[in-house]
């Protein structure tokens, strides 16, 4: 991890979703909001279809750097702003598409800041979404 | 109902002890699609130095749930659930999680802003281990969208 250089991706990954990954995600989480897996309810406040739970996102997104960076204890920090939803379709589901780029680097710290770009129909639903792993052996 | 500006800096008090359970962080990082074998793997998680599987960065969102509940069930904090809406969120890391480990998490209301009728509300949640060491701090900041007749 010395050659790094800034805006140089370290990782790419299309993650698809369905109503099951939704499901498994509540119950591994315990967040049992049912916009995440009823249809009706998403539709009585508006919503466009069930969404993903933006932990989920965010946690799936993660993934890429994780193992590019040798497992989840090399990440110091990781922060993201949920910029728009995930619609998840009952039969198609739906894909994220994550880029992990070199965002800066800090010798001193022995430490990358990798950006990440996340991406589900077209369009980016994750703003910030900035990871500090350590890189020092 | 408007969230109370008066909150900010307020603390509530530390949350019951969180076991977290080998099976548990396992589930947790299936669902997030981890391959990471220090979260699945007890054996490769041993050989790596630690005592037990480690959780995914995000798996410290099931100990702050605790208190954001805390914050939710404060009614004078004014802070109406069917209108809040996650903006932000981060993990600040002093230690990953590891199985094995007894966390408790005390949450402090460190902003309350408006911004044309919404609230922004920013709450850290310092998790900490049995030994009262720092794991990691979980901030969410949660937008609380106006009611229709404050617009």
């Amino acid at each position: 991890m010395t050659e790094l250089t800034v805006g140089q991706v370290v990782a790419e990954r299309t993650i698809p979703l369905t109503r099951d990954s939704l499901v498994r995600y509540a119950g591994a989480s315990g967040d049992f909001n049912p916009i995440h897996y009823r249809d009706d309810v998403a539709a009585s406040v508006g919503l466009p279809g069930v969404l993903a739970h933006g932990m989920l996102t965010m946690g799936a997104a993660v993934q890429a750097v994780v193992d590019w960076a040798g497992g989840a204890a090399r990440v110091r920090d990781y922060q993201v702003r949920f910029t728009r939803p995930v619609v998840v379709d009952p039969e198609t589901g739906a894909e994220l598409e994550v880029t992990a780029k070199v965002g800066a680097l800090d010798e001193e710290a022995g430490t990358a800041r990798i950006d990440l770009t996340v991406r589900s129909a077209g369009q980016t639903v994750l703003g910030k979404a900035q990871v500090v792993v350590v890189t020092a052996a | 109902m408007a969230v109370n500006p008066a909150i900010q800096g307020r603390s509530y008090p530390p949350t019951e002890s969180y076991l977290v359970g080998r099976e548990k962080v396992r589930e947790f990082a299936r669902a997030v699609f981890s391959a990471d074998p220090v979260s699945l793997d007890p054996e490769a998680a041993r050989a790596a130095g630690f005592a037990d599987v480690v959780a995914p960065p995000t798996f410290a969102v099931v100990v702050q749930e605790h208190t954001l509940a805390q914050l939710l069930a404060d009614d004078d904090a004014g802070i109406d659930f069917s209108r809040v809406v996650h903006g932000d969120q981060r993990f600040s890391f002093t230690r990953p999680i590891v199985a094995g480990d007894e966390l408790t998490a005390t949450l402090t209301v460190t902003g309350v802003k408006s911004l044309g009728g919404n609230s922004m509300v920013t709450a850290e949640s310092a998790i900490h281990d049995a030994a009262g060491a720092h794991v990691v701090t979980a901030i969410s900041t949660l937008v609380v969208r106006a009611e229709e007749e404050e617009r």
